[in-house]
Formats: structure tokens, C-alpha cells, sequence
């Protein structure tokens, strides 16, 4: 290969993986928060999270058990978690207020004290 | 026929303790001139007239359940047997409202506590019981063991002319009905005329009562939607163990209290948290509301009254008393 020609392929890659650099950059300063939770009869851990108002969130589901419910109607959040699978539920608060999270699959005897809070600030 | 006639037609009565509610069907059916005539209209277009007839709404004994906060076991639910067959009136027929019996992982243990519960029941001396389940009784095992002992989860009949309905919110796990069971509600009306009285039993509310305690059914409000042509429905549900009452729209709603432990006002309070045990009022709270509507063909009028009564405890007062509750075995 003539050295112009390799010059200009060189000249390329180290272009593209500038771009690349630059690219991931962004997407990594723009990634929300990631905020793992755990379920399992009849708890959730963390059992209370803090958001910020406005603030892009991935909440991280998975049980440890059997399937749990994860239902905040006001946070328009209503999801099912099976155990085995990881759940990512984007979430991005417009209210400030403290939001009682609950199972709402029936899970056992203590069920209807499986709750968590979320709290979102401003 | 006047659109107000059509709506509060259906008088409606409850007695005593925990054993929930009692309700009067009573149309007026010996009503007069204007009020007769509408009654008269109304049978002819649902097939079978009104005629005055009384019924109990019970709910939750949770069988099985030992506390705390309530270390009677069945204590309540046999002393609102009893008060049932003393009342002075025998009901028609008995509708209970959900969680017959607290659930276990074990199977044997459950159908027991089911047997337990049923034992129980069948000392009421009614015609007819009725029975939905609640999330206790059907829950974790998406209601099959329910199915084997009272048959399916949802239902319809018809008596003296009105139209019930069981709708079964629990089998699922979720709090929801289904689109199964939303298909066979609106097949089920179909034959109905809009003016039938109509009156649905179930578990969980209907309607956002308090979604964050779990009172609440996801897809009520489609169930609702089906309910919506029709101008006379009552709905009648158990789960939140306090008498509640809710006009939503044209449709009213009555909870009944439980038969093992009550909860307080959501809007009072902050927590999920039963009313503790009072050794020396076993029974507070576990009442029964009287419910009147004094129907007189007047439209636009609300004529609905309520009387709450409290749980007779009788023998069951004072130190001795309770230990002697204590001494019985509970499964």
C-alpha cells in the first residue's frame, strides 16, 4: 500500500474513534440514574429512595422470590416482577411528594405490608 | 317513567356487629298512584317485578387468621352467625364479600381453614348464601381451591326481580378482573333492560378508594364503564374491614366491616395499620350498618339513611371473658 493511501486510512480510524470517544462521552453524561431494587416477601430494598423532581431514573426491578407487583399510580408506575428477570422502569418525576410504592401481586400472608416510599424532591 | 325514580328505588337496611350489612330490597311495592306505576313499568320491562325482600352483606373472617391485633379467631364471625338467626326478620338470602379465610402456603391447612369457614357459614339459617372470593382465599393459587369448594368465582342470578352480580377482583393476583371476565359481564347484561336493578358483589373496591393501600381495582373503571347504561346499580364490596359509603356518578358503593379486625380512615391517618386489640371492646368497630331509603316516588330526593351498630360482646366482657375466647383453638 502506498504510504498516501495508508496516511489517509490512518487519519480515518483515528477520526472515527475521536467520534466515538465523543459520542459515548455524551451518552454516558446523559445516562439517568440507575437505582436497584430488590423484592422479596415481604420487603423492598431500599425500602425508601430520594429522587430529584424532573431527574430521568431507571428504577432496577428483580425478586428474589416469587413475582411481586410494583404499583405507584401517581408515578404512573404498575409493573409485575418475576423472579429470574431484571426489570428497568424509566421514571421521571414532575411532582415533589413522598409516594408510597406497594406489591399489588398477591405474594403471601404479610402482602398488604409490602410497601416502599419514594420520596422526590425539588 | 321519571329517571330519579329509576335510580333510588332500592331500599336498602343493615342489622348488627360484624356481620356487616343488611340490606332491604323494598320498592314500595305497596306503593300507590305514581310510585306503583313506575314499579309496575319496571317489571313488565325486566321480566319479573320488584317485590320487598331483605338481605345480609358479610365480609372477611378471615379464618384462620391469629393475630395480632385480633386473637379471637372466629370468634366474631360466630357471634354474627348468631346474630343473623336471632334477627327478628330472616334474610332472603346472604352475600359475603371475600376473604372467607387467611391464607396459608400449606394446602391441607387451607382447605381446612375453608371447611372451618363453611361449617361456620352453614349455621346462618337463610335460603341462599352467595360467596365471591377475596385475595386471602384466591390469591396464590389464582383461586383454584376457592373453585373446589363454592364453585365459580364469578357469577349472576336474579332474585325477586333484581339483577346480582359477582365479580371476582383477586384471582389474578393483581388487583383486576380481566378482560375474560369484562367480556362476560357485558355479554351477561345484554338481556337487560336499562332501567333493571342491578346490584354487584365483590371484593375489593370498584374505584380509587385508597390505590396506595391497595384499594383499588386497576381495571374498575372499565368494569364500571359496562355498568354505566344502567340506571339502577348498587355495588357492594368488603376488603377495606370499615364501613365506607361512595356516590360515583349515578352508582353508590357500601363496604362492609369485617369479621376479625378494622381498619381506620385512610384519610385520617398515614399508615396501613389495623385499630389495636381492646380486651375490654373484643368487638369495636366489627359493627353492622342499617342502611334505610325511605322511597316515597319522589324524584330527585335522597332518602337513603344509615345506623351503625356495634358487635354485641355480652359474654365475652371483661378479663375472664377473654380468656375464655383465648382458651379456644383456632386453626
Amino acid at each position: 500500500m502506498r504510504p498516501k493511501a495508508l496516511k489517509i486510512i490512518l487519519s480515518a480510524l483515528l477520526m472515527i474513534t475521536l467520534l466515538g470517544i465523543i459520542i459515548t462521552h455524551q451518552v454516558s453524561a446523559e445516562a439517568p440514574r440507575v437505582i436497584e431494587i430488590t423484592a422479596k416477601r415481604f420487603a423492598f430494598t431500599p425500602n425508601q429512595i430520594t429522587l430529584k423532581k424532573g431527574e430521568p431514573v431507571i428504577l432496577r426491578l428483580k425478586s428474589e422470590d416469587v413475582t411481586h407487583g410494583f404499583f405507584m399510580r401517581k408515578l404512573k408506575i404498575d409493573e409485575t416482577i418475576e423472579p429470574g428477570k431484571t426489570l428497568d422502569v424509566a421514571v421521571t418525576p414532575d411532582t415533589a411528594g413522598t409516594y408510597t410504592t406497594i406489591c399489588d401481586h398477591f405474594c403471601g400472608v404479610n402482602h398488604g405490608s409490602m410497601n416502599m416510599t419514594i420520596s422526590v424532591v425539588e | 317513567m321519571k329517571e330519579v325514580d329509576r335510580r333510588r328505588f332500592m331500599k336498602i337496611a343493615g342489622s348488627s356487629l360484624g356481620i356487616g350489612v343488611l340490606y332491604s330490597a323494598m320498592p314500595s311495592a305497596r306503593a300507590k298512584g305514581e310510585a306503583g306505576a313506575f314499579f309496575g313499568e319496571l317489571g313488565k320491562k325486566n321480566g319479573e317485578a320488584v317485590t320487598p325482600f331483605t338481605f345480609l352483606q358479610l365480609s372477611d373472617a378471615h379464618v384462620g387468621f391469629d393475630g395480632p391485633p385480633d386473637p379471637l379467631g372466629t370468634k366474631a364471625f360466630e357471634r354474627a352467625v348468631e346474630m343473623v338467626n336471632a334477627l327478628p326478620q330472616r334474610p332472603d338470602l346472604v352475600l359475603f364479600t371475600g376473604d372467607l379465610t387467611h391464607d396459608t402456603e400449606d394446602k391441607d391447612t387451607h382447605a381446612n381453614r375453608m371447611r372451618r369457614f363453611l361449617e361456620i357459614s352453614k349455621r346462618m339459617n337463610v335460603p341462599l348464601v352467595k360467596y365471591v372470593p377475596g385475595e386471602h382465599d384466591a390469591g396464590l393459587d389464582a383461586g383454584q381451591m376457592y373453585r373446589e369448594f363454592l364453585g365459580e368465582s364469578y357469577y349472576s342470578f336474579d332474585h325477586r326481580g333484581v339483577h346480582f352480580i359477582a365479580l371476582d377482583n383477586v384471582s389474578r393476583a393483581k388487583p383486576e378482573v380481566g378482560p375474560d371476565q369484562l367480556a362476560w359481564l357485558k355479554k351477561d347484561l345484554a338481556r337487560f333492560d336499562k332501567s333493571a336493578p342491578i346490584i354487584v358483589f365483590t371484593h375489593r373496591p370498584l374505584f380509587d378508594l385508597k390505590p396506595e393501600w391497595e384499594w383499588f381495582t386497576s381495571d374498575g373503571d372499565d368494569v364500571m364503564n359496562v355498568l354505566a347504561p344502567y340506571q339502577n346499580v348498587t355495588v357492594l364490596y368488603g376488603h377495606i374491614h370499615r364501613d365506607d359509603e361512595h356516590a360515583v356518578d349515578h352508582v353508590h358503593h357500601y363496604a362492609a366491616r369485617s369479621l376479625i379486625f378494622a381498619f381506620p380512615d385512610p384519610e385520617k391517618t398515614a399508615a396501613k395499620k389495623p385499630f389495636p386489640f381492646d380486651k375490654d371492646a373484643p368487638f369495636k368497630n366489627l359493627g353492622i350498618r342499617l342502611v334505610h331509603e325511605n322511597f316515597a316516588g319522589k324524584p330527585l330526593v335522597n332518602t337513603v339513611s344509615v345506623q351503625d351498630v356495634e358487635l354485641t360482646t355480652r359474654e365475652f366482657m371483661g378479663i375472664n371473658g377473654i380468656n375464655q375466647i383465648l382458651r379456644n383453638p383456632s386453626l
